[in-house]
């Protein structure tokens, strides 16, 4: 299904700017981008090793501030009577160094959370994205805390033929966050049907069957989570220098909230769920704006979370799955089509 | 029968273990000698599964060690011993049962396969070719366990049998030199034991040590080269097959459950 | 030192609420294997419910605390009733996710009816601190303490002292050998989730006199709640009663003597020490693995 989905839902999205003029729904579409890069990054980890993260926006939000701070330049007082002053960097270099320093937080935080599994994990998850907050609130010298940084410069890409290019436009920036959801589909799909893949479903689906064949949990557990860190904060990124202005907010448990109804109406453990998750709850916003007010729109998005779970537990996509295979046998199948779409098959 | 070499693969070392105030091991202390099959058997809540449980790095003894080619494996973890070459399976049925039967033996293969997760994000000729030599390789495994025919089948939509050798086909998937099986044959019919026991005799002719907890008592019989059997966590009779059936501390282990079993057993060989 | 007495006196007060909220939650990990994401919407729920019934409907005030702590009651069971029943069988983590989205409909709900400003319950105590030496105590924060006290008191006699205590301990142990004793696991998980939800709601009635009351009161006191049931052990009771109070010192001293901006950080950081120190949790028994 993914393997259709996905190719589609690129053409039909790189077309659409061509008639689509509105800046508002162009906005949405570019805001419902970077919020589908983070639930394709938490599908990493939820979908395919099963841990439930719902700390993920802790990787946003450390993106967004790592890559506007670099922009921006900043001094701050250290203990000791130190003083770090960073000059104004470019946009490219936050990127840049928002990746790798979410990574890194990625590598740590797994190499702690992940001496637990269940309950215990999703508390420590959440408690880790709520410290960041905390800082971010707090430690005004460097963040400005709630008055937010602000004049974030746009992001820059040095373009063949037209040298470095400042991304002033929607459109621009709407072609960069569909550039990167690509590109993070595709590391997606590269990890998930590789040898790390495989190691990765086979913990999930059975943690001490895949132990006795020499599946390193923890290593496999903690490089998924610096990738998928890695790429909710090139999200965060993208963010802080489409809106040029942050603050905490970015690490609201509500962003999580609405990461996790992505995969998991979706689909979680599937390519293309996070697309469909994404597209459909990034877009339910511009759709009921005219309707309703936005804490009746949350109570929306609370029942259907629940409806899902209850009626489509696996979620959208794999009942689409289920729904074509219904048909295909209905007539005579050519090929038996693989249970799993993320399969090893090569 | 052959007893291949006297070697130790993997050595028992006065081991002992104790949950709370329950000792279920004390002082267990045996070989297995390379390309044997060896069975460990007794009555129910003798330490067997408790004692395969310490072998394969999944417990650790309270006393005494395991030494696997010479390695003590107490600070090991699971996977780490596997990659040692030291295989087990479950006693229940243990499959990824979401994933299709090659997929899973492909899972299985994990440990070889390509180098790098690099490699992997930029898909190199040399890689692609390293998939298909996996892809052969669980095929070669599909077939030698007699499930080629399955290979595209979910592997938790199989008969329970069908499971157990899908776990057979994983275990041997890490390419072992040493195969610890917990109870494989519970849950077969005649016919598919039958079919296990040509086949673990297959596995061990191209030099994998075999260690077998089992209750089947005719296939344990049929099939070992030696016996060790336990009871309220200690050895109490260790030899062939033909010496365990006439060990009297062992009919009296069994005595008023199998004991009456073994020796109509013993009746229908003589 | 005086100061230090002065933390001391004021974490002690707070303690007890704390207790209250994590004792809620714990108790429905415990018996019902579930992490309640609605617990801070039903301590949000509390806050209101002592609001409608003391400002809204004018009644009396100590009247209008058990009042909330029904209404809790009320909709703990409503909940356990309509969304967890139906997935017994479903793992952990659909629950959670269940729990979340209902969570979100109740905060959401409560933003709706009430909008955002916050409002404040008058309480009839004086409004002179009581002075005891160089300690002084706001006159309806003792009432809160000892109303939790109260409660917690209730709420272990239930347990060990009642038949549904009786059950409630079985099904804990194991709700499959519950059942064959004769114990209705449905009634048992639907009165857990009603009692845990009635404690919590307790505790935002109490707490709602004492700061002010708004949509998002419950955010932080999930999250504390949760840093104080990982603290004793998801699942016990005494590890609840303690890690509350544990939890309220850690922060009196923090905004104390560190930074009143991280006072709401010690929870987290709590969390993560226990991790790294003992994984399971102080009092705990060890989640399996696999």
């Amino acid at each position: 299904m993914s393997r259709v989905i996905a190719p589609l839902l690129l053409v039909v999205l790189a077309l659409l700017p061509l008639w689509l003029k509105d800046p508002y729904l162009l906005n949405a579409l570019i805001i419902t981008g970077i919020f589908t890069l983070c639930a394709m990054s938490l599908n990493l980890l939820l979908g395919f090793t099963g841990q439930l993260s719902l700390g993920h926006v802790a990787f946003f939000g450390i993106g967004a501030y790592v890559s506007a701070l670099t922009a921006l330049g900043f001094d701050v007082e250290l203990p000791f009577g130190l003083v770090l002053v960073v000059e104004p960097g470019s946009p490219l270099l936050g990127f840049v160094l928002a990746v790798l320093v979410t990574a890194l937080c990625g590598y740590l935080i797994g190499r702690l959370a992940f001496r637990v599994r269940g309950a215990y994990f999703v508390i420590v998850t959440i408690s880790f994205a709520e410290v960041v907050r905390l800082v971010a609130l707090n430690w005004v010298d460097l963040t400005q805390g709630p008055l937010a940084l602000t004049s974030i410069p746009n992001m820059v890409l040095p373009l063949p033929g037209l040298g470095e290019t400042v991304l002033r436009t929607k459109m621009q920036n709407y072609y960069l966050v569909l550039g990167m959801a690509v590109v993070g589909y595709l590391v997606v799909a590269q990890l998930v049907t590789s040898r790390f893949g495989r190691a990765m479903r086979g913990l999930q689906q059975n943690e001490s069957l895949a132990l006795s064949l020499g599946i390193n949990a923890t290593r496999t557990l903690t490089v998924a989570a610096t990738l998928s860190a890695a790429m909710a904060g090139a999200a965060g990124s993208l963010y802080a220098h489409y809106l040029r202005i942050i603050d905490p907010d970015v690490f609201l448990f509500s962003y999580t909230v609405t990461m996790v109804i992505m995969v998991v109406a979706g689909g979680k453990g599937t390519l293309a769920g996070p697309l469909v998750g994404g597209l459909i709850f990034g877009l339910l916003p511009v759709a009921l704006r005219p309707v309703m007010a936005p804490e009746a729109q949350w109570i929306v998005y609370g029942g259907v979370l629940i409806a899902i779970l209850f009626l489509m537990p696996q979620g959208i996509v794999p009942a689409l799955d289920a729904l074509t295979r219904r048909l295909r046998r209905a007539r005579p199948a050519k090929s038996a089509p693989g249970a799993v779409e993320a399969g090893a098959n090569p | 029968m052959s007893m291949g070499t006297t070697e130790a693969v993997l050595s028992v070392e006065h081991v002992s273990m104790r949950f709370g105030g329950l000792t279920a091991i004390a002082d267990l202390h045996f070989d297995v000698r390379a390309g044997e099959i060896l069975s460990l058997i007794g009555p129910n809540g003798a330490g067997k599964t408790t004692a395969f449980n310490i072998m394969t790095g999944f417990l650790k003894p309270t006393q005494g060690r395991v030494l696997f080619r010479g390695r003590d494996l107490a600070k090991l973890r699971p996977n780490d011993i596997a990659m040692l070459g030291l295989a087990r399976t479950f006693q229940r049925t243990s499959v990824f049962a979401e994933d299709s039967v090659l997929d899973n033996v492909l899972i299985g293969l994990n440990r070889h396969g390509e180098a790098s997760l690099l490699d992997r994000l930029l898909p190199t000729p040399g890689a692609r070719r390293r998939d298909r030599a996996t892809l052969a390789r669980a095929e070669a495994i599909l077939d030698l366990v007699g499930l080629s025919g399955r290979a595209q089948e979910k592997a938790g939509s199989l008969s329970y049998g069908e499971q157990r050798l899908v776990g057979f086909a994983l275990a041997l998937a890490i390419e072992p030199s040493m195969l610890l099986l917990d109870e494989p044959v519970s849950g077969m019919n005649a016919s598919e034991t039958q079919a296990f026991v040509r086949l673990i005799r297959t596995v061990r002719d191209s030099g994998i040590t075999i260690l077998l907890v089992e209750h089947d008592m005719p296939m344990v019989m049929e099939v070992s080269d030696r016996i060790v059997c336990l009871s309220y966590g200690r050895l109490i009779a260790e030899g062939t097959p033909d010496e365990i059936r006439r060990d009297p501390k062992v009919i009296e282990a069994y005595l008023g459950k199998s004991a009456a079993k073994l020796e109509r057993r013993e009746a229908a060989h003589a | 030192m005086d100061q230090l007495l002065q933390h001391c006196v004021n974490a002690l007060v707070l303690g007890g609420t704390y207790a209250l909220l994590g004792i809620g939650l714990t108790l429905i990990f415990g018996i019902m294997n579930v992490v309640n994401f609605t617990h801070g919407a039903l301590y949000t729920f509390g806050a209101y419910a002592m609001y409608l019934a003391a400002v809204g409907l004018g009644i009396n005030f100590y009247l209008a605390l058990p009042v909330a702590v029904v209404a809790g009651l009320v909709l703990g069971a409503a909940i356990e009733f309509t969304l967890l029943r139906p997935l017994r069988r479903s793992d952990i983590d659909t629950t959670m996710l269940v729990m979340i989205g209902a969570g979100i409909i109740l905060q959401s709900g409560a933003l709706w009816i009430f909008g955002g400003v916050a409002k404040a319950i008058p309480n009839p105590m004086p409004d002179q601190p009581l002075n005891i030496g160089p300690v002084s105590v706001a006159w309806v924060r003792l009432f809160v303490f000892a109303a939790a006290l109260v409660l917690i008191g209730v709420t272990y006699l239930t347990i060990n002292r009642t038949r549904l205590g009786r059950a409630m301990r079985a099904t804990f142990q194991d709700h499959d050998t519950a059942a064959l004793m004769g114990v209705n696991v449905s009634l048992i998980y639907t009165a857990t989730f009603a009692i845990g939800s009635a404690l919590a709601a307790a505790a935002g009635a109490l707490l709602g006199p004492v700061y002010v009351v708004f949509p998002q009161m419950g955010d932080l006191a999930a999250v504390k709640a949760f840093a104080i049931v990982i603290l004793g052990g998801l699942g016990s009771i005494p590890g609840a009663t303690i890690g509350g109070f544990i939890l309220a010192f850690a922060e009196e001293i923090g905004a104390g003597y560190i930074s009143s901006g991280y006072r709401d950080a010690m929870g987290f950081i709590i969390i993560i020490a226990v991790l790294l120190a003992k994984p399971t949790g102080l009092f705990a028994r060890a989640e399996r693995i696999g």
